[in-house]
């Protein structure tokens, strides 16, 4: 066991082993240990943070047509630290009327809702925080600490417009989030776990292959999670000035900025850890854990990189539109497509690797395809039943 | 005094308090905030019984929409989140004394139950817990039928409540 096998270990060992030396308590020592580990986690993780911002600009102007940040330093990458230092110099202000303890702890809870996720990202075979064995509902859990620091923001500003943004986020959140549950249970019946590493180690083939819809229905809830376009509209500038951060300013305006964009970066990573493989890559994983880090990195960047590209693409669409989206055609396809999978998962479970990937590709599409035939016979009913009167109206004239 | 007991008297007091102030804090929103805070307490604690499966359940379920909806509810139907009426109505003292013989009675009842005073014993590595849940849940001789009873519940109280918030036009 050294280090370049299992370096996480070896480091906890060294350090216990120091603090031990001390003359300091086992437990107290294991403790601290622990402690030092998710410091330094959730200090990369910031550091991720900076440079996503940078990121995420570039991206923005190339799908633009701009060039983006590019005067201080190389290719502009000293902008996002002169950014955080404008942000931390700025005047903090805290609206008359706003209810205190609530408006500061709201922009900490929406931190905090994101960077506890990473507890259960598993980041190599051998380098995670926790193996949850119900790693799925841990995300729909602390996605439930963001709704809930998203309400708390809106309504201690005291602003209407606040309030209004918090409402509709939530809404969102709140249904978007029975679609994400009811996709995320189709890696836990392929892998029989819900257990992130778990679900890793069982995919030898990717699951995006075993089912494309889910992984697509995955991605589209997780948009709407993150309140990304198209489906921003808690923020919509033109009828809401800036949603439910309006009266945050300075740093807490930043921390929900930076909440966002590592938030939009971590559901890359989880969308990877579902459908793509995670750390796995044609056995690249067992050379090294470090390797593993950089192919999830890499994963959950082109993850991102995804959002990133249908937020710039996409136009927004309106909130009643997007919540019979969710009610009327996600939710039900999505509670199909988890009775599909657990039968055909059934039927199938002797049967050779091959005939099962092909059967449960083919049901997928088949789910796919019915559910946008019946859509497409809904729809044309609902033109003929607007648009029918007006036609006789013409012919009488 | 063991690690885990210290853990259990903080986690339980904060619960207590926070529960109190839920009834005793004059503005509604605040009141919600702080059941937020005591459904967190409760979740703690299933995390020390080690029923992650609970408590993480209890997170998603009680936070994460009965105190949002909660929440929705005081914004939505109220000017002024403050109360300003008395707290406490004339009937105060059968809720107080409802309570303490709930509670008494619960404490009799633990009392004379066998593994009251026994120390848990160890649960062996690999136990997968929420695995023995799912089958208890799903299996013929488990809890199955009322399993089954309680979503047939639950999708009556949703019929009702579209049957409800339907506009018939």
């Amino acid at each position: 066991m050294n280090f370049w096998n299992d370096p996480l270990k070896v480091a906890a060992d060294w350090l216990t082993g120091i603090f031990v030396g001390w003359g300091m308590n086992d437990i107290f020592a294991h403790v601290l240990v622990v402690f030092l580990g998710i410091f330094v986690l959730v200090l990369i993780l910031m550091v991720i943070d900076i440079l996503l911002v940078w990121i995420e600009r570039k991206v923005v102007a190339r799908f633009q047509d701009r060039i983006g940040p590019n005067r201080l330093g190389p290719f502009g990458l000293i902008q996002p630290f002169a950014d955080i230092i404008k942000l931390l110099i700025k005047e903090d202000i805290t609206p008359d009327g706003a209810d205190k303890v609530v408006y500061n702890i709201a922009p900490m809870l929406s931190m905090m809702s994101v960077l506890i996720l990473w507890a259960v990202v598993p980041l190599a075979p051998v380098m995670l925080s926790v193996d949850l064995n119900m790693g799925v509902l841990f995300i729909i859990a602390a996605g439930s600490i963001g709704t809930l620091s998203i309400i708390m923001a809106g309504w201690s500003s005291n602003n209407k417009f606040s309030v209004i943004g918090a409402f509709r986020q939530v809404a969102v959140m709140i249904s978007f989030e029975v679609p994400m549950l009811a996709v995320m249970l189709i890696p836990t019946i392929f892998s029989g776990s819900m257990g992130m590493n778990a679900i890793i180690q069982h995919q030898n083939i990717w699951y995006v292959f075993l089912s494309p819809l889910a992984a697509l229905i995955f991605m589209i809830a997780a948009i709407a999670e993150l309140g990304r376009a198209p489906f921003d509209l808690a923020e919509g500038e033109s009828e809401l000035v800036a949603g439910f951060n309006v009266e945050y300013s300075g740093m807490k305006f930043g921390m929900f900025y930076a909440g966002e964009l590592l938030h939009a970066f971590t559901f890359g990573g989880f969308w990877t850890i579902l459908f793509f493989g995670g750390y796995r890559f044609f056995g690249l994983e067992q050379v090294s854990p470090f390797l593993a880090i950089a192919i999830i990195l890499f994963k959950a960047m082109v993850g991102y990189w995804v959002i990133m590209w249908v937020k710039y693409t996409v136009m927004r669409i309106r909130i009643d539109q997007m919540l019979a989206f969710n009610w009327k055609f996600l939710t039900p396809v999505a509670f199909v497509l988890v009775m599909v999978t657990a039968l055909m998962n059934a039927l199938l479970r002797g049967a050779g690797s091959w005939l099962y990937v092909t059967g449960m590709f083919l049901s997928n599409i088949i789910v796919a395809w019915v559910s946008l035939e019946i859509v497409r016979s809904i729809g044309k009913k609902e033109r003929e039943r607007l648009e029918g009167p007006k036609q006789v109206a013409e012919a009488h004239h | 005094m063991t690690g885990e007991q210290i853990i259990f008297l903080i986690v339980g007091a904060v619960t207590l308090i926070c529960g109190l102030l839920v009834v005793t804090v004059r503005n509604l929103v605040h009141a919600a905030l702080w059941l937020v805070a005591t459904l967190f307490g409760v979740a703690i604690l299933y995390t020390l019984l080690n029923a992650s499966f609970l408590a993480v359940v209890q997170v998603v379920v009680y936070i994460g929409a009965i105190a949002i909806l909660f929440i929705f509810a005081v914004m939505l139907t109220r000017r002024q989140a403050a109360e300003t009426g008395p707290s406490v109505n004339t009937n105060w003292w059968v809720g107080a004394l409802m309570s303490v013989l709930t509670f008494a009675g619960l404490a009799y009842l633990l009392q004379t139950w066998s593994g009251f005073s026994k120390q848990a014993s160890s649960i062996p590595s690999g136990f997968d817990a929420i695995n023995q849940l799912g089958e208890a849940l799903t299996s013929p001789v488990g809890y199955v039928l009322p399993f089954e009873v309680a979503s047939v519940l639950l999708l009556a109280a949703l019929v009702g409540a579209v049957y409800l918030a339907f506009n018939k036009k």
